[in-house]
């Protein structure tokens, strides 16, 4: 079997690729080297759909974020993730940053960045955002800036696209690519994959990938961004919060989450290990008090969790999206921010250079844009409610307290199209342990669904992938094993 | 041994109440005295941790055919702290069949030190 | 939708909700217990070592000895219980919403509402420590419902931060598992837990206890490889040089509990500093009939002290359907109870000041430990209405007393009554 188009990497650039291509007559693979989808930056990252303003123009990520904004209405209405159009404040704390605000805002318009405006009452201001300092001088307001749940999203790409015909493969890392009479030959650990073109999206292992091949002309670092999550209950934001911009970053924001939720973050550290999410003493420290400066009454005692999350930072800075040299191979790498908000413009991209490349880019008759939303507890009125438990009982089962979600919703993160493994895989799809308490009272109860339903021990329950097992024996096992290795105390 | 050789043998840490006083135990001669306890039950607290400390056991045995796949347990008398380890080996071997009742002897008599291994909970059949 | 209708509305099964609801069938009232969980019992069934009940039945028992008593009473006196049944919402006409898979939604009218939904512990990111994500990572009670109700073991080799009597608990319960407990970390300079556990579960079995350090770095990217602790200042700040490394593969945190008030937020009670319901000296909310007990409210050092305290809120909720149920609300002038030197908090929050010449049960924690002190309660102008010298105090032990404050001649025009851990005056001479 030759797929026409294989993907590397299942994160939310390669999902959305993989998606947006299932429409066309093409026979599509997808391949993941964690046990699970959006497992690397897509995981971890600010979730902030921006309005397009901030790159610099001679970058190729101004155009595809402007772009790729104006995509999320209609992927919003096809693909039923969490997203919201709030807005996005960039504060000036100082009269001298005003300019500052007033040139993005003039170029952002030119542009095409809808609604841009820069409000100098304070007043206004604060009757826009309450939580915000009082040392704010004026904002730049740009209504079209929106939250999204970013592995949320990627999901519903992924589902969408394995219902439309792609096929998803995990626990792939790639080892080897041979490239002979118009073909590649992908290696895995276990599995050998062949495909006229292959897409690149490999995140912080891009540069790695396009090695494989030959392409060497550019090289990918991983920087690491520090963030803290609060408590639901314990701030209500109405806007994301950047602070006026450094040549570095963004900065550090302070935002609300789809769910709810307020975090901070991120802080901006050049590193070197490509498995390197550890949070610091020194980053949690640095990241708190950059918020404060937004929003000096930050809940610091209702944090619930605290994270890392790696952005690929190419050497060109810029998004690296071409069609290059090696015939039919693609690279879709360096996609640090903006690259959530961009991932629709970029995967019509790739379409293009794929029609280029010569693939069949004829639509199918029976493509479905549509991922139903998925049925949520919360949602149902409660007459709905009481019916929905008498169809089927394990909506009639709460798993998780905090979030108030059943059995039901957590079958269906195992059962959907490119379904959950692993504990953090259902966390991420529905929310068990993410509430405040982390998965105190769940965390159990997941383990035997998840031991029942991919009929495995409890020991072989797994976090996230492999060698993260929760359990390691059944109680008196471990004494038993001494007493029979004589090794007796 | 010299008549006159003192010296403090152990400290035990006294847990009868929150106050936690050090009594030490000094070899006088042939003889041990107490120092250092501030009530009669600490006294008395001490002797028993110098000569014979007990302690009860609490641990679970496994259970076939059980609504749970453990029954907490415990010894209905204090046993020597020197051979805890070795009752609880006995035990990991232990399998017992549900339904099991509060109180039941599920271990006679363990190890002969003059104890029952008892149930702490009714557990009924899966 | 099956409808339901309970003189008394019982939320959780356990300690507390097992008392409170026994108090209030025997008194002739219906009652209804709703629990979350596959059996009565509660988090208590999962404590199965000794050293409960000395008050209670004045004999040492077991958790889930001390709790099947309780469950025993229930089914001779009938008591109707909902199991796998998770609550809701609340309102504050006392309709209680639960689910379960057997009848759905079901809706309870309920004429008073004990809540007793019991305490959570305190998680990593509660206390923020930095590092790596892997597994391996638990709070101490979870690795105990594993270890002792489920029958697994979370791991091989632990390292436990904090020194509460479930941590302490739990290293002498896996090294009797065949585990090994590498140590007990401490950030405070004292002990968190009993004196008794720390002899018998740590001393017992050469359990290193390292106080005045914490965990500051989690090393593994799958499994957890291992932590970094570190000594601390006084004011937590990690002490750079004093960092040491120490391998396992599990952490177990033992660092707190804090009382579940998700259903009381959301049903519009109020709740105060220690985390519970704000409630007056009946145990009653700020909600009419809504009464709280257990770790609900506060966490107890015993389970015999929420049986006291369960058994109290069954007896002022049948006293409140006896007297107060279906009548016109009316404003009641209070004291409020202020937290003043060295106390944390103080239960109860408010007292009505109708109730002055009745017995007040305080319930309140210092902040930090102290030796020879004097707890004195004083009224708005600063009065000394109460005063009791203690030879030691420390924050996991709670602090009993009963208290009538008109034969302590309270001012009765007082808005509040402060209560504080003090210095005896006679030590400060001592030490000039």
């Amino acid at each position: 079997m030759i797929y026409d188009v294989i993907i590397i990497g299942g994160g939310v650039t390669g999902c959305c690729i993989a998606r947006n291509l299932s429409k066309y007559d093409l026979k599509i693979a997808l391949l993941e080297k964690e046990a699970d989808i959006a497992s690397g930056t897509t995981k971890a990252n600010s979730g902030v759909v921006h309005a397009g303003f901030a790159s610099p123009r001679e970058y190729v990520k101004r155009d595809v974020c402007i772009k790729g904004n104006k995509l999320y209405t209609q992927a919003f209405e096809e693909l039923n993730f969490s997203f919201q159009r709030i807005g996005s404040f960039v504060v000036a704390l100082e009269d001298n940053q005003i300019k500052k605000l007033e040139e993005q805002r003039r170029q952002g318009t030119q542009d095409g960045v809808p609604g841009l405006e820069v409000i100098l009452d304070k007043k206004k201001i604060k009757y826009m955002e309450p939580n915000l300092t009082d040392d704010v001088v004026g904002v730049l307001h740009a209504p079209t800036a929106g939250i999204v749940s970013p592995y949320g999203m990627t999901y519903a790409l992924a589902e969408n696209a394995a219902m439309n015909g792609v096929k998803f493969f995990r626990n792939q890392k790639v080892r080897r690519i041979k490239h002979q009479n118009y073909t590649f030959i992908i290696k895995t650990k276990d599995k050998e994959f062949k495909a006229t073109n292959v897409i690149n999206a490999a995140g912080v292992y891009g540069a790695k990938i396009s090695k494989m091949v030959g392409l060497d002309y550019f090289d990918i670092m991983p920087r690491k961004g520090e963030y803290i999550l609060f408590d639901r209950n314990a701030m209500h934001l109405n806007k994301i919060l950047f602070p006026t911009p450094t040549k570095v970053s963004k900065g550090i924001l302070v935002c609300p989450t789809v769910s709810g939720n307020t975090f901070v973050g991120p802080n901006a550290q050049n590193i070197t290990d490509k498995k390197d999410l550890a949070t610091t003493e020194a980053g949690l420290k640095e990241i708190l008090e950059g918020g404060r400066h937004l929003v000096p009454n930050l809940p610091v005692r209702a944090s619930i969790r605290n994270f890392a999350g790696l952005r690929a930072v190419p050497d060109t800075y810029d998004f690296i999206i071409d069609n290059t040299d090696v015939f039919g191979f693609i690279n879709v790498v360096g996609i640090l921010s903006p690259g959530l908000t961009s991932c629709y413009a970029i995967a019509e991209r790739v379409s293009e250079f794929l029609e280029l490349l010569g693939a069949n880019m004829t639509i199918k008759e029976d493509y479905n844009p549509i991922r139903p939303k998925p049925e949520k507890f919360k949602d149902f009125s409660k007459i709905e409610l009481d019916k929905k438990i008498k169809e089927d009982p394990a909506w009639g089962r709460i798993i998780c307290r905090c979030e108030t979600i059943p059995e039901k919703e957590i079958l269906n993160a195992l059962h959907s199209p490119v379904g959950a493994t692993t504990v953090d895989g259902i966390k991420f799809r529905c929310r068990p342990g993410m509430g405040r308490c982390q998965g105190g009272f769940c965390r159990p109860r997941l383990i035997e669904i998840l031991s029942r339903e991919l009929n495995i021990p409890y020991e072989e329950v797994m976090k996230t992938g492999e060698e993260t097992n929760f359990l390691v024996a059944k109680t008196k096992e471990i004494v038993l094993r001494s007493l029979e290795g004589g090794s007796e105390e | 041994m010299s008549e006159s050789s003192v010296s403090v043998v152990k400290v035990i840490r006294c847990i009868v109440c929150p106050t936690g006083c050090q009594i030490q135990a000094i070899s006088k001669g042939s003889d041990i005295v107490f120092e250092g306890y501030a009530c009669e039950r600490g006294l008395e607290y001490a002797k028993q941790e110098f000569y014979e400390p007990k302690r009860i056991l609490t641990t679970t045995i496994r259970v076939e055919d059980g609504f749970l796949p453990l029954i907490p347990v415990r010894t209905d008398k204090p046993i020597l702290k020197d051979r805890l380890r070795e009752a609880l080996n006995e035990i990991a071997k232990t399998v017992v069949k549900a339904p099991v009742k509060m109180g039941d002897i599920l271990i006679e008599n363990i190890l002969d030190l003059d104890s029952n291994l008892i149930a702490s909970r009714d557990l009924v059949k899966k | 939708m099956k409808k339901y209708k309970s003189d008394v509305v019982v939320i959780g099964a356990g300690a507390a909700g097992l008392a409170a609801a026994i108090e209030v069938k025997k008194a002739g009232l219906e009652v209804l217990l709703i629990e979350r969980d596959k059996e009565l019992g509660g988090i208590t069934l999962q404590c199965i070592h000794n050293g409960f009940g000395l008050k209670e039945f004045e004999e040492e028992l077991t958790g889930p000895e001390y709790v099947q008593r309780f469950i025993n009473q229930v089914k001779e006196l009938k008591i109707p219980y909902l199991l796998d049944s998770m609550v809701i919402e609340i309102t504050k006409e006392k309709l209680v919403y639960a689910v379960n898979r057997n009848e759905g939604l079901i809706e309870i009218k309920a004429k008073t509402i004990i809540l007793a939904m019991g305490c959570r512990e305190k998680t990593r990111g509660a206390i923020n420590i930095p590092g790596f994500r892997p597994a391996g990572i638990y709070t101490a009670g979870q690795a105990q419902r594993f270890v002792n109700i489920e029958g697994y073991l979370p791991g091989n080799t632990y390292v436990i931060l904090g020194s509460g009597d479930i941590g302490m608990i739990m290293a002498r319960r896996l090294t009797w598992e065949g585990c090994k407990v590498k140590a007990v970390v401490e950030i405070q300079s004292y002990v968190s837990g009993l004196l008794r556990n720390q002899v018998q579960c740590l001393e017992d079995y050469d359990i290193p206890l390292i106080t005045g350090f914490t965990v500051t770095k989690i090393h593994g990217h799958e499994r957890i490889k291992g932590v970094t602790i570190s000594k601390v200042s006084r004011n937590f700040d990690r002490i750079i040089g004093s960092d040491k490394f120490i391998e396992c593969d599990t952490l177990l945190l033992s660092v707190g509990l804090i009382p579940e008030n998700e259903l009381t937020l959301e049903a519009g009670a109020e709740i105060s500093q220690n985390g519970g319901p704000l409630v007056d000296e009946n145990l009653e909310t700020t909600i009419d009939g809504i009464f709280a007990c257990g770790n609900v409210l506060q966490v107890h050092d015993l389970v015999d002290m929420v049986t006291a305290e369960a058994k109290r809120a069954g007896k002022n909720a049948i006293e409140y359907l006896d007297t107060r149920y279906g009548k016109e609300l009316k404003k009641q002038k209070t004291f409020k109870c202020i937290s003043g030197e060295n106390v944390g908090y103080v239960k109860p929050d408010v007292i009505n000041k109708e109730d002055i010449a009745k017995d007040i049960h305080f319930t309140f924690r210092v902040k930090y430990p102290a030796r020879r002190v004097l707890i004195q309660f004083k009224d708005e102008n600063n009065n000394v209405i109460y005063s009791r010298k203690k030879i030691y105090v420390i924050p996991s032990e709670m602090i009993e007393l009963n208290l009538n404050l008109e034969e302590a001649n309270v001012n009765p025009k007082s808005k509040s009554i402060t209560i504080e851990v003090i210095p005896r005056p006679e030590v400060l001479i001592e030490e000039d």
